[in-house]
């Protein structure tokens, strides 16, 4: 199992092991809690739900999250998939998920996630990471405790500098 | 000019320190040069044909003499005692070695300085009028709200990974010298019916191979909104924009493609979403940056005896009048230009040694303010009318006096392939060829302003679709050649330049500017200037003189 790390209320980073599969579209279901595609999803989420597993769902960097809009106080946990670390939209798909419609389950990056995207990745709303670089937890959280100060509002709570100027 | 407080300080510390631990792990080996390349190209440092290239931003080109000093010693102590301007008012320095580029990072912080977005797919360094606070055209300081934007773009959580580079310029003034419609954004401020301050917006303009003027997506957007009207603008291009093929993926392929209207739509509909106090600045904020773009002028009389005298005794000072010292908005006050476009040199380059120079006359003679503008040229936005003789005097002494702002000899080149990894073909020698052939000052100013442009690759860094006279590199079986283009301009009239014809070999360029100058020379009428004269005539009476021989 990939290493999995979660950031904390209190804004630690620590390991995490939880309990979701990850089931390709052309793969057989399995017993317990599951990931699943954005389309899987959608033809398939309803029943499972019913049978009481956690479900979570896997969004690709060019689908929206927005489709997910009235599904999204029963998804365990939205992974959003980085294909290369290039690749931005995820993070514009995390900030919708967390300002726009009020997510507050988990927001997970998977795929090419690198420890120097932390810094990004926290600040828009992401609190679940699968690193692809093996970093660990501990140089996970030094990386968001880099800067001292940031310049603007985003998913998380930090106090952008012209807030802090205002005493 | 606006001061870091101690959060702004302490920001581009925090960032040198990134740095430092970044290349230890490269130095040491824990890292790859694949891994390591996108670190430092976060923080302009480029790896090009010779050595690293350092790209320092000088946020909406303005300069202090601290600031200027300090970019002098590091090039003296990190380069080879010179570094080079560029039409986005950075400055880079091409001969670096990876294990100094922390420590000059730290220097640069300890001035207020960095070389953060000045690559990568992010926000670039913002861009301004450079005679922002000193003309009188314009209705507000552009750069109040250039520095916002630069905070606001400084590490943006989302929009650090776009499809590709994203430049933003803005100007306050109806003569438009930040060339906002060749931008991914232009702001140019525009005055409501009721008086109010808001921004045009246009989107989508850009050079490259496929040239773009931006498109007006709205007419009039309050000042205050600006941050979070860009920031809607910013998530339809991370969310929408291409990413398949480099080529294709800056904005103004997504504007072109969907239509400047359903871009706007767009872009509206998720600016409605959004919650824009959440992004805007507060008005206090606002006020607190504006208080540092406000020098103190002197009350003084509107004319000068001491400009008079040395006019009416120094031909070559009253040329210098002529073109490079401009109307200022207070009586008795004037912009002096500094020229890095002596000919023969290469545009842009400027030594160590010049820079303490300017950084002393600045000092000195213009309330501590040098600016940087995109024709790779300096200028000392608020000398007082009776100091322009000694000041320049100094920079003439300096070799910084030529008088030929905007004239033949004021020529735009990239690097190049003198530097540049991307090139197919050299620029810099072409520049020094034509200013040389024009260095004949009586000439140039008989011809008047002419702009020429140089690029040595599509990827068009020296701006050629935009010069009156637009000349491109090109390979030909290995073979350095020319494409020159006509017409073009990156004002107010912008427009791109029209083809001429074949493109020609390295040794035929100047002398097909020069037969197009006699063209020109022969076919103005009044007080046209060489844009006008062929955009009344066309194409054909300079393509026939300069393939005359062909026929
Ligand atoms: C020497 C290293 C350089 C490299 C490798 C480089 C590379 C590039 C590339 C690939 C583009 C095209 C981007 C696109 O269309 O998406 C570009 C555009 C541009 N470059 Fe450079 N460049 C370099 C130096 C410079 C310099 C020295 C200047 C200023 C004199 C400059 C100014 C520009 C400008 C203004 C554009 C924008 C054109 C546009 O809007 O598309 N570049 N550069
Ligand atoms: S235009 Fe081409 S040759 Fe010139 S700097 Fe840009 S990439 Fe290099």
């Amino acid at each position: 199992m990939p290493t999995r790390i979660r950031l904390t209320p209190e804004g630690h980073m620590v390991p995490s092991e939880d309990p979701f599969t990850w089931v390709a579209d052309d793969e057989d279901l399995v017993q317990g809690d599951l990931i699943l595609s954005l389309t899987r999803f959608q033809a398939e989420g309803d029943r499972l739900l019913s049978e009481g597993r956690a479900v979570g769902v896997r969004v690709k960097s060019d689908e929206e999250v927005e489709a997910l809009a009235y599904d999204l106080p029963r998804i365990a946990v939205v992974e959003l998939e980085f294909p290369k670390f290039r690749d931005g939209r995820p993070y514009s798909s995390a900030r919708v998920l967390r300002e726009r419609l009020g997510y507050k389950g988990e927001v997970r990056a998977v795929g090419d996630v690198l420890r120097e995207q932390a810094h990004f990745m926290v600040r828009s709303g992401f609190d679940g990471f699968e690193p692809a670089d093996g970093s660990s937890a501990q140089q996970w959280e030094a990386v968001t405790r880099r800067f001292r100060h940031v310049y603007q509002r985003a998913a998380d709570a930090r106090v952008p500098a012209f807030e802090e100027r205002e005493g | 000019m606006y001061r870091y407080d101690a959060i702004d300080s302490a920001f581009v510390h925090d960032r040198a320190a990134e740095f430092r631990e970044q290349v230890n792990r490269r130095l040491a080996g824990e890292i790859t040069e694949d891994q390591f390349k996108p670190i430092r190209l976060l923080n302009g440092l480029y790896l090009q044909l010779h050595a690293y290239m350092l790209r320092i931003a000088v946020p909406y080109g303005t300069l202090n003499a601290r600031k200027l000093r300090k970019l002098a010693w590091i090039a003296n102590t990190y380069d080879k005692g010179y570094g080079h301007f560029t039409t986005r008012t950075n400055l880079q320095l091409h001969w670096i070695k990876l294990a100094d580029a922390p420590d000059i990072l730290e220097h640069l912080a300890e001035v207020e300085l960095h070389s953060m977005q000045t690559s990568g797919n992010t926000i670039r360094n913002v861009t301004a009028d450079p005679y922002a606070g000193a003309t009188a055209d314009e209705l507000d300081d552009p750069r109040v709200w250039a520095e916002a934007i630069r905070q606001w773009s400084t590490l943006h959580p989302e929009f650090s990974f776009l499809p590709r580079k994203f430049k933003i310029a803005v100007t306050a003034a109806a003569k438009d010298r930040a060339a906002t419609k060749v931008y991914d954004i232009g702001l140019a401020m525009r005055r409501g019916r009721g008086g109010e301050l808001g921004f045009e917006v246009m989107v989508g303009g850009g050079l490259g191979r496929t040239p773009y003027l931006g498109a007006t997506i709205r007419q009039f957007l309050p000042t205050r909104h600006l941050l979070s009207y860009l920031e809607a603008i910013l998530r339809v291009y991370n969310r929408h924009g291409r990413r398949d093929n480099i080529w294709k993926a800056r904005i103004k392929v997504l504007v072109a493609s969907l239509g400047a209207e359903e871009f706007a739509r767009q872009v509206e509909a998720e600016w409605e979403k959004a919650d824009h106090g959440h992004t805007d600045l507060p008005d206090l904020e606002l006020a607190r940056i504006r208080a540092d773009f406000t020098p103190a002028f002197e009350t003084l009389s509107a004319a000068s005896e001491a400009l008079e005298t040395a006019k009416a005794s120094d031909r070559e000072f009253a040329r210098f009048l002529r073109h490079n010292v401009h109307p200022h908005k207070v009586p008795g006050y004037a912009i002096v230009d500094v020229s890095l476009k002596t000919p023969g040199q290469t545009p842009g380059d400027i030594s160590s040694e010049q820079m303490d120079v300017v950084a002393d006359l600045a000092e000195r003679f213009s309330l501590d303010e040098v600016r940087v503008n995109y024709q790779q040229n300096l200028l000392l936005p608020h000398v007082k009318l009776d100091d322009v003789p000694t000041v320049y005097a100094a920079l003439n002494a300096a070799g910084l006096a030529t008088a030929n702002m905007d004239l033949i000899s004021d020529i735009i080149a990239c690097p190049g392939l003198d530097y540049c990894a991307l090139a197919n073909a050299r620029a810099i020698p072409i520049a020094q060829h034509i200013a040389t052939r024009f260095a004949d000052p009586d000439r140039a100013e008989l011809v008047g302003e002419l702009k020429i442009k140089i690029s040595g690759c599509i990827n068009a860094c020296g701006h050629h679709h935009v010069g009156h006279i637009g000349i491109l590199g090109v390979d030909k079986k290995g073979e350095e050649f020319y494409q020159l283009t006509l017409g073009g301009s990156g004002e107010e009239d912008a427009a791109l330049g029209q083809m001429l014809g074949p493109a020609l070999p390295a040794d035929k360029v100047a002398d097909a500017v020069e037969q197009m100058v006699e063209v020109y020379l022969r076919e103005r009428q009044g007080g046209e200037r060489f844009l006008d004269t062929f955009r009344r005539t066309g194409v054909a009476p300079f393509k026939e003189a300069v393939y005359a021989d062909a026929h």
